[in-house]
Order: structure tokens, then C-alpha cells, then sequence
């Protein structure tokens, strides 16, 4: 694996498949009496927060845990960063510290990629603006896998599954994320946003892309709804929640329209009633539960891979 | 990382995970390894082995037989069967995965896991009984013996191990033995089961540089 994860895109395909494997094996762990491994003991991971999150910071303090790592939480409100401490100065002390890994998630696209030149350690991507979050995909593929692949997924991929991603996808760092990794490990993606939130460059990305959200739902293994992220809309992208909601979001009538075995995924934290109406979200096909489980053992099996090894890491 | 090394086997402090799909895991005829077990004595060692965990459980009451991967699981499930056909009823049987407990996992780039599979009534108050094929340094013992203990707690423990070719670096020893094999260290000793290789040898060679 990399020395970094920043980019799903960083990705391949072996690594990807490596660390859904590792994951299998790790989930395990959860139903032990005693939920925790030696592996990581003596090192240390900083989570180096900008930005507010539960569910990610959680996940990953809880990950590294497990994994009998010391866990330092940093976040920007409360420390020097509210006195206007640059991010390298922040990075200089953390190493100064000795922290083995940063996992970062910083409000500006490309924060963690700058971090990698102020530190030794390894630095893992957890959201970085509207760019990546490499861990959310990991844990989706994982969640899709352990859902459709069926019980023998060991070092199987996810050829062939078709997935949907829906809602806001220009200020989407976990649908960049998802088309990405989803695309290395061989399912077809496809995108559903209004024009508005439809990112300039897809045609570059590795998926097709639509406008219709009900001609796509009949075809298609999995649902991915994405919040609306009104933090980040500087402009009035959709006229009403009402009209978004009509032509975007998932609604009980719509989840009536998808095949069998479909699920249907949200990466949280969810606007029930906006994206997803409450009892499509509450319906077993949701996985939003699963996912956030799942959350935790596919970051013990990115922690343990990047750092379970020798300190130069490759091979 | 990812580009995962071929291990040498059974050096101090290696045991052998993930050979299984290992396509460079080399021919067991090549030139310089010469056959120190057939697969008849093999067959020989493992109902012994079976007769003598027998003996020593008192008609393997409560016993949970583990196996190391990769081929301590093969020979695990072997052992089992053997039990079988001798009392009529199979043995429990299950995989312990130990490379998360390692002592020399900063030494080389990060493994693969492996399987772990407790039978359902899991180890609490039985008797287990560790199997590998190869006993050299003792520390994978070491990381079974420590993996087991988050398992559960269970009433003792024992070790059956195909070979036992020495020098060991840590006070443990096998309760079963299929074979003792006095080794030089540089040399190296391959276990090759119809399972994963296709065929049943021992192969005894010099350790690759």
C-alpha cells in the first residue's frame, strides 16, 4: 500500500481488495470477549480534526484502539489553531510529539496532500473539503461487498455491481471518493444530480452520469443518497427542499421501484425527509447502520496495513 | 507495500501465512530438497497423533482442536476427521489466525490475515489443542498462546505439530510430535500438503539466500 492514503484514486486494485480482506477478518473481532488486538502498541495516532465530525473521529479513535494504539485527539476548536497556528506549525509539533500517523480532515481540498511535506509519519485522508474521503469509500465498498458478494467474498472484488450515487455530488468529497475506488474494484457507477450540483469535469470521471433519477432506479444494485451539505452551498442551487426532494430524493414510492436485492446507503449524517424520507432510511435494505459499524473495522484494517508493518513500510 | 514477499520458511520467528495462493511457492522437486517424510509416514504421524490426543483427554472429552494457518488448519481438520473415524464422533475443529500478535510484524512490511474460526461452543473450559506443521522457534506458539487468550479461557492447552526440527528460542514444548528432525538453522523445512500443494511431503533443504 501507499505510504500515504489520500485519494481513493491512489487505490489499486490489490490494495483495495487487501484492506476489504483484512477488514473481513478484523470484524470478527467485535464479538470477542475482549475487543482488542496488541498490534499497534507503542504507536501513536493523532486525529487532527478541522473540521466537525462524530461518526469519522469516533470511528477512527475507536479503530485505532482496538488496535492498542495511544490516540491523541486534536481539534482545531479549543487548541492554538483558534490563535492562528498554521497547519505546518501544527504539523512540526504533532511530529515533534511523535506521532506515527495523522488522520486528517481539514475543511480546504488538498490540506492532507501538503501535510505529507511536513511529517514522517503517515498521513490518512478522513475529508478534506469537497475532494476525498478514502475511508468512507472503503467502508462503502466493504458494506456493498459483505451485502451482494455474497459469504465467500474473500479477495473477491465488485465486478459487474451496479451502484447509484444521488443528491449532491459537486460538494461531495464521498461520492469522489466512492466513483474512484468503486470504479478500481470493477462496479458500474453512475451519478444522479440536478444540473446545479453536477461537478463540471464529469465527464472525466470513471462514470456516467444523469440527470433522471427514476429512469436509473429500476437498474441498479445499490442506492448511495448523499446529504444535501448546505454548509457548502455559497449559492441557491435548487429552488426549494420541497422541489429537491420531489425529483432527488428517496422516497418509499421510489424504493418500491428497485430490484429485489437492492440496498440502499446514506454516509451520514442524514437530513431525513430532505434526501431520504425516515422510513426508507429505517427500512431493512437501508444500510446506514451497517455502514457506520463497518466504519470501524475497515479503518483498523487501513491503521494495521499502514502501520502494523516494518517503519519503512513497502516492500 | 502490497508487493508481499515470498517467506522464507519457517526461520526463527516466521511461520508460514498466506502461501496457499502463493503461485511463486516453489516445486516441491526442485533440486536440492530431499523428501525427509512420505505421504504414507505422514498418514502414519497424524493417526498416532489422533490416537495419542485420545489417549491423553480421555476419549477427547471437551477438546477444540485449533489450527495455525495455513497448513496447521489443513492438518487440524485432518487430525479431526482421524478422531472421528476412531470414536465416531468428529472433533470440534477450528483455525487461529496469530499475525496480529507477532512479535516481528515491525520487521517486514504489514501481512495479510488470516482465518479465524472458533467452533461454535468456543474454548471456554476445553481443552484446545494448538496444531501446526512446523515447530522451529516457538514464537508462533507464543502469538497462538496470546491470541488464544482473547479468546476466552480455556481449561488447558496443548500443541501437535507434523515436525519438530529445534531450536527453539522460547521455553515451549509439543505435547504430539509426528516427527522429530534434527535441522542445521541454515537449513529450511518445507511441509507439503495435498490441500494446498497438491501432494503430501516433508522436504528438508538449504535455506534460500
Amino acid at each position: 500500500m501507499n505510504r500515504h492514503l489520500i485519494s481513493a484514486g491512489d487505490l489499486s486494485r490489490e490494495d483495495a481488495v487487501l484492506i476489504l480482506d483484512t477488514a473481513a477478518e478484523l470484524a470478527s473481532v467485535a464479538d470477542r470477549p475482549i475487543k482488542k488486538l496488541p498490534t499497534l502498541r507503542g504507536r501513536t495516532v493523532v486525529n487532527l480534526f478541522y473540521e466537525d465530525s462524530t461518526r469519522t473521529r469516533t470511528s477512527f479513535e475507536a479503530a485505532a484502539k482496538r488496535l492498542s494504539a495511544d490516540v491523541i485527539n486534536f481539534s482545531a476548536k479549543g487548541s492554538s489553531v483558534a490563535k492562528g497556528e498554521s497547519l505546518k506549525d501544527t504539523a512540526l509539533t504533532l511530529e515533534a510529539m511523535g506521532s506515527d500517523a495523522i488522520v486528517i480532515r481539514h475543511p480546504a481540498s488538498g490540506a492532507p496532500r501538503r501535510l505529507t511535506d511536513w511529517t514522517s509519519g503517515r498521513v490518512i485522508n478522513a475529508g478534506d473539503g469537497t475532494h476525498e474521503h478514502p475511508t468512507q469509500a472503503l467502508l462503502d465498498a466493504f458494506t456493498i461487498r459483505q451485502r451482494l458478494v455474497g459469504p465467500d467474498q474473500r479477495g473477491k472484488a465488485l465486478d459487474g455491481i451496479r451502484v447509484t450515487i444521488v443528491g449532491d455530488v459537486l460538494h461531495s468529497r464521498v461520492a469522489r471518493s466512492n466513483v474512484l475506488l468503486l470504479d478500481t474494484l470493477g462496479a458500474e457507477v453512475t451519478v444522479v444530480a440536478p444540473p446545479t450540483l453536477m461537478p463540471w469535469a464529469i465527464e472525466s470521471w470513471p462514470c456516467k452520469a444523469s440527470y433522471d433519477f427514476d429512469a436509473e432506479l429500476r437498474k441498479t444494485d445499490v442506492v448511495m443518497m448523499l446529504r444535501v451539505q448546505q454548509e457548502r452551498m455559497s449559492a441557491a442551487f435548487f429552488p426549494t427542499v420541497r422541489e429537491y426532494r420531489r425529483r432527488y430524493g428517496l422516497d418509499t414510492g421510489r424504493m418500491a421501484l428497485l430490484p429485489e436485492h437492492a440496498i440502499v446507503m446514506h454516509p451520514g449524517p442524514m437530513n431525513r425527509g430532505v434526501e431520504i424520507a425516515a422510513e426508507v432510511a429505517d427500512s431493512p435494505r437501508s444500510t446506514i447502520v451497517a455502514q457506520v459499524a463497518n466504519g470501524v473495522t475497515v479503518r483498523m484494517a487501513v491503521l494495521y496495513l499502514m502501520l502494523g508493518g516494518a517503519a519503512d513500510g513497502a516492500a | 507495500m502490497c508487493a508481499m514477499r515470498p517467506e522464507p520458511d519457517h526461520e526463527p520467528g516466521a511461520s508460514s501465512p498466506g502461501q496457499l495462493d502463493r503461485p511463486d511457492y516453489p516445486s516441491p522437486h526442485e533440486q536440492g530438497w530431499k523428501a525427509v517424510l512420505t505421504p504414507e509416514e505422514i498418514r502414519r504421524a497424524l493417526s498416532r497423533i489422533a490416537h495419542e490426543i485420545l489417549e491423553r483427554t480421555h476419549g477427547g472429552e471437551g477438546i477444540v482442536l485449533l489450527g495455525i494457518p495455513t497448513r496447521g488448519v489443513y492438518l487440524a481438520r485432518r487430525l479431526a476427521a482421524r478422531i472421528g473415524e476412531f470414536e465416531g464422533a468428529p472433533a470440534p475443529v477450528g483455525s487461529l489466525d496469530v499475525t496480529m500478535h507477532r512479535d516481528d510484524l515491525r520487521l517486514r512490511p504489514a501481512r495479510p490475515l488470516q482465518r479465524t474460526e472458533v467452533p461454535p461452543d468456543g474454548v471456554d473450559g476445553k481443552t484446545v489443542v494448538l496444531v501446526d506443521d512446523v515447530l522451529f522457534s516457538g514464537r508462533t506458539v507464543r502469538a497462538a498462546l496470546d491470541a488464544l487468550n482473547d479468546l476466552g479461557r480455556p481449561r488447558s492447552v496443548q500443541l501437535a505439530v507434523l515436525v519438530d526440527r529445534g531450536h527453539r528460542e522460547l521455553p515451549i514444548r509439543a505435547d504430539y510430535v509426528g516427527k522429530n528432525l534434527p535441522t542445521a538453522h541454515r537449513e529450511a523445512v518445507r511441509v507439503l500438503l495435498a490441500e494446498s500443494d497438491g501432494e503430501d511431503s516433508v522436504l528438508l533443504g538449504e535455506r534460500d539466500q
